[in-house]
């Protein structure tokens, strides 16, 4: 991150912050990028101030599982944001807890968290609210657990046998 | 006069032509519309030829047009993200290969992009250049895969020979750097395989003179085709603001007219000395897709010329030993050389614990590589993300609407490759 973007990105930081006090529980530098940790409560209002603030593109959503690493809560759902307007990009992190795996969805604000937040979903569990269609999308529909689960063995591999029904999927979304 | 009058011995009815159209005028289009017609459910996939590669999509029709649509995805997933959890960071490089199969040499870069931001290392400017030149090289070739095979799609097989004609050029070139035709696992974190053969400039040069002559076949067929206009034109249209939305980047942004291109707005290896131009389209339809593509190949044969004349000397591995395999030499000859390569080999680079973000222009869009290390000697977690992911995303919503033979046009004009899809 130069240090032009680092005070473009200021502003829009502390302005968030004085909108929704607590929202953003810490902020990291990661290799020069600048990575807001936000609260899963209130991710969606900081996801919705930021979409406000001229990040118009959700580049990605990646989940992680730090079942292998120090950690407090299991899983990480990541946002890549990038703005075309204001060049910035940004990274948001929203920690979330093995045994309640509710997320709020960001597909209201970003088409493309459709099908991003449907891969999350398949890959690790996490229960996006507000999603209209969340349903596996890489693996079959008879896939049982979640395969990028650190917990999950490498070489294992699950049968499908016959078709999805897309009936229900064509009505929704 | 009457019908039975007109019925000659046969019994066939002949009418003179005002009759014809007299009676055409008379029909009563509005009660077509109170036809009740059943919904038909069509499959298109997942082994359609037109798909590229393997998936489906599930159709309402009516008629012949599409009411609903529903898209699988999946079929070639190969787990990439969870097997390269138990490789090391340069034995991920060989996946990156089947990401974007027409493209592979992009990948690789955009990888080892990534990882070398991590380890904090520069790259030197040899390989710099030489990177530039085999990225256009390979957007060159995807384009032409691209609008190639969407043209065949549509019904004109002709322009997809003279690409594959230009192509199987820069194939063979390519070939003779690389041993390789289509996975290539060129480059190397913190530089490159091996250096270019002697005289491979003169070579690029030479190929490069003959693409010019197949994109003019190509433009001079279609362009002004009106089949094609009719079959291009107006379908898939998407707008600048839905377009970023979605999540759109690459050709397919700029021809919703979306001045973007990470190559100008975040340039890497000097990409900002090059001059070049970034094509937009207008309407955001199939046809502004595939005219973005094929003007991004001039700009390309822009970029590799400028690079070739800026090729400078000098080594192409940057000189870090926790990185680079030593020369074959050294290892046997000197016990300090054949311990370093057997750490090398047994643990491989180790980038220092945090996660990173790191784009770059594929031929596609962005391919963006979110990396977290936990200092070992494995990534942690790799996550791809794919450009055409995200068309891909939009296509239920491009077609509904459209005709069934639209299906097709549109799903070669967003250029999705199932192997980065559904990696």
């Amino acid at each position: 991150m130069s240090k032009n973007e680092r005070e473009q990105l200021r502003p829009i930081v502390d302005d968030i912050k004085g909108r929704l006090p607590g929202a953003i529980l810490n902020e990291e530098d990661s290799f020069g990028d600048l990575v807001l940790v936000a609260d899963r409560k209130q991710s969606h209002d900081v996801m919705k101030q930021l979409r406000a603030q001229g990040f118009d593109l959700l580049a990605d959503i990646a989940g992680v599982d730090l079942l292998k690493v120090e950690h407090t809560e299991r899983f990480l759902v990541v946002y890549n944001l990038y703005s075309i307007p204001r060049d910035l990009r940004v990274r948001v992190k929203v920690y979330v807890p093995e045994d309640d795996m509710n997320v709020p969805s960001v597909t209201d604000i970003w088409q493309s968290a459709n099908w991003a937040e449907r891969e999350a979903y398949d890959m690790f569990g996490f229960h996006f609210e507000g999603h209209p269609n969340l349903v596996r999308i890489l693996t079959h529909r008879q896939f049982e657990g979640h395969a990028l689960r650190k917990d999950y063995p490498v070489m294992k591999g699950q049968w499908a046998s016959g078709v999805s029904d897309l009936m229900p999927d064509m009505e929704r979304e | 006069m009457t019908e039975t009058d007109m019925a000659d011995k046969t019994g066939k009815i002949e009418l003179t032509e005002e009759e014809l159209i007299h009676r055409a005028s008379q029909v009563d289009e509005t009660s077509l519309e109170d036809l009740d017609t059943e919904p038909m459910y069509v499959n298109v996939g997942p082994t359609h030829p037109a798909t590229h590669g393997a998936f489906r999509v599930f159709c309402k029709l009516d008629g012949e047009r599409i009411e609903r649509a529903a898209v699988e995805i999946g079929y070639l997933h190969r787990g990439f993200e969870k097997i390269v959890e138990i490789k090391h960071y340069t034995q991920v490089i060989p996946y990156t290969d089947r990401l974007n199969y027409c493209s592979g040499l992009s990948n690789n870069v955009g990888y080892c992009k990534a990882v070398e931001r991590m380890l904090g290392v520069a790259i030197t400017p040899r390989t710099e250049i030489i990177r530039v030149i085999i990225c256009e090289i390979q957007r060159i070739m995807d384009h032409m895969i691209c609008v190639g095979a969407n043209l065949v799609d549509i019904g004109a097989l002709t322009n997809f020979w003279y690409f594959f004609n230009a192509r199987e050029k820069m194939n063979n070139l390519l070939e003779a750097l690389t041993g390789a035709r289509l996975t290539y696992s060129y480059v190397r974190i913190g530089g490159l395989a091996w250096d270019l053969p002697e005289g491979y400039e003169e070579r690029i040069k030479a190929t490069m003179k003959e693409i010019p002559k197949a994109i003019k076949d190509v433009t001079g067929l279609v362009k002004r085709n009106r089949i094609f206009i009719d079959r291009t034109k107006d379908i898939g249209v998407i707008g600048p603001e839905e377009a970023v939305n979605y999540g759109f980047t690459g050709p397919c942004l700029r021809a919703s007219g979306v001045q973007h291109d990470l190559r100008k707005k975040r340039p890497y290896y000097h990409y900002d000395e090059f001059g070049f131009d970034v094509p937009v389209g207008e309407n955001g339809d199939t046809y502004d897709r595939i005219m973005v593509r094929v003007e991004e190949m001039w700009q390309s044969l822009r970029i590799v010329e400028q690079a070739l004349k800026m090729l400078p000397g000098g080594p192409i591995n940057i000189d870090d030993k926790n990185i680079m395999l030593p020369p074959k030499d050294d290892v046997h000859n000197s016990m300090e050389a054949l311990i370093n390569h057997f750490k090398l080999v047994i643990e491989g680079i180790k980038p220092p614990p945090g996660e990173i973000y790191d784009a770059s222009e594929t031929p596609n869009g962005e391919l963006g590589f979110y990396i977290i290390s936990d200092g070992g000697s494995h990534p942690y977690r790799i996550k791809c993300r794919p450009p055409c992911f995200y068309t891909m995303n939009t296509l239920k919503r491009l077609i509904e609407g459209h005709m069934v033979a639209d299906i097709v046009a549109v799903l070669g004009g967003l250029n999705v490759i199932a192997g980065e899809l559904d990696r």
